[in-house]
């Protein structure tokens, strides 16, 4: 088996929860924090909440749409929000338009809806990432999929699913490494496929792992 | 660095692991491995008793065995210093305040003498709640990082009590509160720390069924019918008459009992009030067990709730909602209300039910009783939740990621 010239670095990311100023109490106020909030506060609502929430595989997508569908009782309005999938943004500034053209349409649809004060506010929040290497690297395939297994779920998110933002590229940190380190672009390309919606973490760290074993018997 | 407290060692962070896996124990060393023998100084006013002392007693050790330099003190003072903080309390939360204006001085006063008695050298030093907080002025030339953990609901403060707290509030590096809708606008930031459980405690420790039989049996209620409990203080806030007439709602439908257990009836007049109350809306339905029981049931109150088919927590202002975190940790379905932390804790439809009347809640619970399957995977999600949030070892992780960021940023 091929060993890669530059090795894979495992990391491990812990995040604090930072409260922002901004709270909404109505679809109105949402769209006006959408609009106002910072990246940070997009990215933990959506990213860091599927990390936060992994382990829910039916239904839940984000905070904004648990939101309005848990406390403003707007189903429609909800799917649409869950409905985006982070895999397609490559900036939070897109993610961020997408969310408040979604929200901005419903109330300029649903005048009523817009200023009805939901069962609980919504808080802004933001999420401050440390990330610290851990003490494992890979140089070739087995020594990816050793490592694999010893990843915890937070690690698990930073190279799977919040490493978008960081390469700007509809890829991961996995599949990334697979393809321009050991040029395995068909497996690179499968790990890609693994959706992050309806699998909790645990088992995205399975179905990886099942994806090199398959690699690495052939 | 010498340690202020006598730390019990009982439980040692590889125990974790059983709960939450290796790499997950393995990730804190990683963490606190870029942080030995830094300095870190927990301070707050009660070394046993009540909530702080409870985490505090789990946190310090673990930090200590990760490697960190932590000492953790607490700061003494007369009655009347006492009786002012207690004061302060309930002010924060939304009460009035009836001390004279010289109340200030004297809590200033307390906390001077504190200072002249305490070694204040931690380059992280966390200020837990108002009463220590003026220890701040140990700080010379910004030196260190100084955070305040307020583990009280400060939405609805008496403006007296925070017009004096709020300058040296924000004078600290930042605050740390329980949840976004306890936090003030301030101008430091302000980091969210959920309150948490430990999985080891006795409270919450996994049970043999044959010993949770057994405590139910004790008190009478039959395991072999559904059991539907809230677990809380006779306290009109919690509404117990009003979990009472949910369950008269849901007993047209099934053969169902109630269990009602708490304490505060003994030592509270209004508790026994309440306590009055709720027998009284119980008539003499022999399926609602009501049991005032004495604040060392930890055990049997893990039994109740590892022996019920529904949690309920029906309150009607809530602050965190441990109660709820406990039956969640333990796979149990909850209905309960969307007040205080509630939300946090159970994600409507995810990980347990949420109700805003006792229509819904009984509603809700019916609705748990006919579809078991749905009840489990909430109770599993739940389970995960807390696993994922609400225990001891994610206050570490929030510890050491804030320590590593202040490092950072400075």
């Amino acid at each position: 088996m091929r060993a890669a010239e530059h090795p894979f670095q495992f990391v491990t990311a812990s995040y604090i929860t930072q409260i922002s100023n901004h709270k909404a109490v109505t679809l109105f106020e949402l769209a006006k924090g959408l609009k106002d909030s910072s990246d940070a506060s997009i990215f933990y609502h959506t990213f860091q909440s599927l990390s936060r929430h992994h382990f829910l595989t039916e239904g839940f997508s984000n905070d904004f749409a648990q939101w309005v569908l848990a406390a403003c009782n707007r189903p429609e309005l909800a799917e649409q929000l869950a409905g985006l999938d982070i895999r397609d943004y490559l900036s939070l500034a897109e993610l961020r338009s997408d969310l408040l053209r979604l929200v901005t349409a419903y109330c300029a649809g649903n005048p009523p809806y817009a200023d009805q004060a939901a069962f609980e506010p919504f808080y802004f929040c933001e999420g401050i990432e440390v990330a610290v290497p851990l003490s494992i690297e890979a140089r070739s395939l087995e020594e990816f999929r050793a490592g694999l297994e010893r990843l915890s779920h937070a690690s698990m998110h930073y190279h799977f699913i919040a490493s978008r933002l960081r390469l700007h590229l509809r890829t991961n940190d996995f599949s990334n490494w697979l393809e321009s380190s050991l040029g395995l672009n068909a497996l690179a390309q499968r790990v890609n496929r693994v959706d992050i919606y309806t699998y909790t973490l645990d088992s995205v760290q399975s179905i990886l792992m099942a994806l090199v074993d398959e690699e690495l018997s052939r | 660095m010498s340690t202020g407290m006598p730390l019990p060692r009982l439980i040692h962070i590889d125990d974790y692991a059983s709960v939450l896996g290796e790499p997950q124990v393995e990730e804190l060393r990683t963490l606190a491995s870029r942080l030995q023998g830094r300095t870190v100084q927990m301070v707050n006013s009660t070394a046993v008793g009540g909530g702080v002392a409870e985490i505090l007693t789990r946190l310090v050790p673990i930090l200590q065995e990760l490697g960190l330099a932590i000492r953790w003190d607490v700061i003494t003072g007369g009655n009347d210093f006492f009786d002012i903080t207690k004061a302060f309390h309930n002010a924060l939360h939304g009460g009035s305040y009836e001390m004279p204006p010289e109340s200030f001085e004297v809590f200033l006063a307390y906390n001077e003498q504190n200072l002249a008695r305490l070694q204040m050298e931690g380059e992280f030093t966390v200020i837990h709640d108002p009463q220590p907080v003026a220890l701040l002025k140990a700080r010379h030339d910004q030196s260190g990082h100084w955070i305040w953990r307020c583990h009280i609901d400060l939405s609805r403060p008496n403006p007296t009590v925070w017009q004096f707290l709020e300058p040296w509030v924000n004078r600290y590096d930042g605050a740390i509160f329980s949840s976004p809708e306890f936090s003030r606008q301030l101008s430091i930031p302000q980091y969210l720390f959920y309150p948490c459980i430990d999985p080891l405690a006795e409270k919450n420790r996994e049970m043999e069924p044959e010993f949770v039989r057994g405590t139910l049996e004790r008190f009478s209620i039959d395991p072999a019918r559904p059991i539907l409990t809230q677990i809380s203080r006779f306290d009109r806030l919690k509404d117990p008459v009003g979990v009472v007439r949910a369950y008269r709602i849901v007993k047209r439908y099934f053969d169902c009992q109630l269990v009602l257990a708490g304490g505060g009836a003994d030592d509270d007049p209004e508790g026994a009030a309440v306590l009055a109350e709720v027998q009284e809306a119980a008539a003499s339905d022999a399926d609602v067990h009501i049991l005032n029981l004495p604040p060392w049931s930890a055990t049997e109150i893990n039994a109740l709730q590892r022996g019920s088919t529904v949690i309920i927590q029906k309150s009607l202002r809530e602050g965190f909602g441990l109660t709820v975190t406990e039956a969640l940790w333990k796979k149990k379905p909850v209905v309960a209300s969307a007040v205080g932390g509630i939300p946090t804790q159970v994600i409507h439809k995810h990980t347990g039910l949420l109700a805003h009347s006792v229509e819904g809640t009984a509603y809700q619970i019916r609705f748990l009783l006919s579809n078991p399957a749905i009840a489990s995977r909430l109770g599993e999600q739940g389970h995960e939740h807390v696993r994922e949030h609400f225990l001891i070892t994610s206050n570490v992780r929030r510890y050491l990621t804030l320590f590593l960021h202040l490092l950072g940023s400075s």
